[in-house]
C-alpha cells in the first residue's frame, strides 16, 4: 500500500492533462492546468513524507524530534503562490483571444491570425 | 512494515483528493468549476497538514480561497458579457 | 488541430507518459521512507545555527535564499504580463455606480479588513517561527485589500489599488531582495550571505538578515497580488460601466 501516495499523484496529473485535451473552453483549460499542477505538490510532499515524522518546526519541540523533509516543502510553497500569477496569466491570455477573435472554444480559434 | 505505513487518516484524505480531481475536470461548467475547486483546494489543504506541511497547507489555503476563485470569476464575467452584438453566447 | 487530432494524439503520449512514470517510480523510496540527507541536515542546523525554528521558511529565504530569489521574479514577470495585456489606455472610469446595499456586509466586511491584514502581517512576521512566512503572509495582506472593494466599493478600492501606488512598492519588493543579497557582496560575503547572524530564537527578531529577505518577499507578493486583482477588477467593472 505504500505506493498509494504516489499513484494517487499520477492520476491526479493524468486526470488534469485528460481535462486540458478535451477543453472546450479557455477558462476551464487554465483550471484543469491548476489541478495537473496540484499532483506535483503531491509528488513533492509524498516523497519527503518520513513515517512518524512531524512538521518541520522546532518551537516547543525538542530539537532531533523526527521530522517530514523541509526542501520539498519549501520548493512546494513558493510553486503555491507563484502558480496564482501564472494562471492570472493565462487568463489574461484568454480573455485576448476572446476580444480578438470572440470566442474561448480552442476549436474555433484555429483559423485566427496573428 | 510497508503495508503499514499508510494510516488510515492518510488513505482517507488520499481518496478525497482522488476523487476531487476528476470532480474538477468533469465538471463542464466554469462557474460550477470555481466552487468544485474550491472544494478539491480544501481536501488537499486536509493532506497537507496530515503530510506534517502546515505551511504548504496554509500557501494552498489562502491561494484557493481567494486568488484562484477572483481571478476566474472576472474572466468568466468578462467573457460572458455580451460584446457589441457579434456574439450569440448566452 | 482538431478534437479528433488532439485525442489521437493524447493516447500515445500518455504511453509514453506512463512508461517513463512507472520507470521512475521503480527507483523511489517507498512511502514514508524518505532517505535524503539535505533535509536531514537541514532539521539539524536551521535551529542552533540560523537561529529559525520553521526549518522550512529556513530553507526558502536564507539556504536556499537564490533559488526563491528566481520564483520571486517568475511572479514578477508573470504579473507584468497581466498588466500589459490587460491594462486598457481608454483610463479607469471612477464614476461606477457600485454602492454596497447591505449594512451587514459593511460592518463584518470592514472587521474583515482589518482581521485579514493584520493575520497577514502576523504570518509574515513570524515566519521564522510558526507556519507563514512572506508568500502566505503577503496573499493573505492582498485579500484583506480585496475585501476593500466589497465593502466600499470600486472607488475606494482605487484609491490604492492602482498603479501609481502599487508599481513602486512591487520594485521596492522585488529590488529590496536583490539589495540584501548585494549588501553581503559589499561586506565581502557570497551573494545573499545571512550576515546579521542569528537574531532571538522563537522571536519575529529571529533570522538576521534573511528576515528581511522574509518581508521583502512579503511585500512583494501583497503588492503583486493587489495589482493582479485591481487588473482583473478593473477588466469587470469597465464593461458594466460602459454598458450602463
Amino acid at each position: 500500500m505504500s505506493f498509494l501516495p504516489y499513484a494517487v499523484a499520477a492520476w491526479v496529473c493524468i486526470v488534469g492533462i485528460y481535462g486540458i485535451v478535451t477543453s472546450r473552453n479557455l477558462i476551464h483549460l487554465a483550471l484543469c492546468l491548476t489541478v495537473m499542477q496540484s499532483s506535483t505538490y503531491l509528488l513533492l510532499l509524498a516523497i519527503g513524507y518520513v513515517k512518524g515524522g512531524g512538521p518541520p518546526i522546532y518551537k516547543g519541540v525538542k530539537l532531533g524530534t523526527k521530522s517530514v523533509d523541509p526542501v520539498v516543502q519549501a520548493l512546494t510553497l513558493t510553486d503555491i503562490v507563484v502558480s496564482v500569477t501564472v494562471i492570472a496569466l493565462i487568463l489574461a491570455l484568454a480573455l485576448d483571444v476572446h476580444k480578438q477573435a470572440g470566442t474561448v472554444d480552442p476549436d474555433e480559434i484555429r483559423e485566427m491570425r496573428g | 512494515m510497508t503495508l503499514a505505513t499508510l494510516l488510515p487518516v492518510q488513505s482517507v484524505a488520499l481518496a478525497l483528493v482522488a476523487l476531487g480531481a476528476p470532480a474538477v475536470v468533469l465538471s463542464r461548467d466554469p462557474l460550477k468549476m470555481i466552487v468544485v475547486n474550491g472544494f478539491y483546494g480544501l481536501t488537499l489543504v486536509l493532506l497537507f497538514v496530515i503530510y506534517g506541511a502546515p505551511d504548504v497547507g496554509l500557501s494552498m489555503l489562502v491561494v484557493g480561497t481567494v486568488a484562484y476563485p477572483l481571478v476566474v470569476l472576472v474572466a468568466i464575467a468578462r467573457v460572458r458579457a455580451p460584446k457589441d452584438g457579434e456574439e450569440d453566447e448566452k | 488541430m482538431t478534437r479528433r487530432v488532439r485525442i489521437g494524439l493524447f493516447l500515445p503520449a500518455l504511453a509514453g507518459f506512463g512508461a517513463l512514470l512507472v520507470w521512475a517510480y521503480t527507483g523511489i523510496p517507498s512511502f514514508g521512507d524518505y532517505q535524503g540527507p539535505y533535509g536531514f541536515v537541514l532539521e539539524k542546523i536551521s535551529a542552533p545555527l540560523r537561529h529559525m525554528d520553521n526549518v522550512v521558511n529556513a530553507t526558502t529565504y536564507d539556504i536556499r535564499g537564490i533559488d526563491t530569489m528566481g520564483e520571486e521574479f517568475i511572479l514578477f514577470a508573470a504579473v507584468i504580463g497581466v498588466v500589459l495585456l490587460l491594462r486598457d489606455d481608454a483610463g479607469r472610469s471612477q464614476d461606477v455606480e457600485d454602492d454596497i446595499g447591505s449594512d451587514v456586509v459593511r460592518v463584518f466586511g470592514t472587521l474583515a479588513i482589518g482581521a485579514a491584514i493584520l493575520v497577514g502581517l502576523w504570518l509574515v512576521a513570524n515566519g521564522f517561527v510558526t507556519p507563514g512566512g512572506g508568500f502566505q503572509g503577503g496573499v493573505a495582506i492582498a485579500s484583506g485589500g480585496l475585501l476593500l472593494y466589497l465593502v466600499a466599493g470600486y472607488r475606494e478600492w482605487s484609491a490604492f489599488g492602482n498603479e501609481t501606488v502599487l508599481d513602486p512598492i512591487k520594485a521596492i519588493g522585488a529590488g529590496g531582495y536583490v539589495v540584501i543579497g548585494l549588501a553581503a557582496l559589499v561586506g565581502g560575503l557570497p551573494f545573499l550571505t545571512n550576515f546579521f547572524g542569528g537574531g532571538d530564537i522563537g522571536t519575529v527578531w529571529s533570522g538576521g538578515s534573511a528576515g528581511f529577505v522574509n518581508w521583502s518577499a512579503g511585500i512583494e507578493v501583497a503588492a503583486a497580488n493587489v495589482l493582479l486583482f485591481s487588473e482583473f477588477l478593473e477588466e469587470y467593472i469597465v464593461p458594466i460601466a460602459r454598458g450602463s
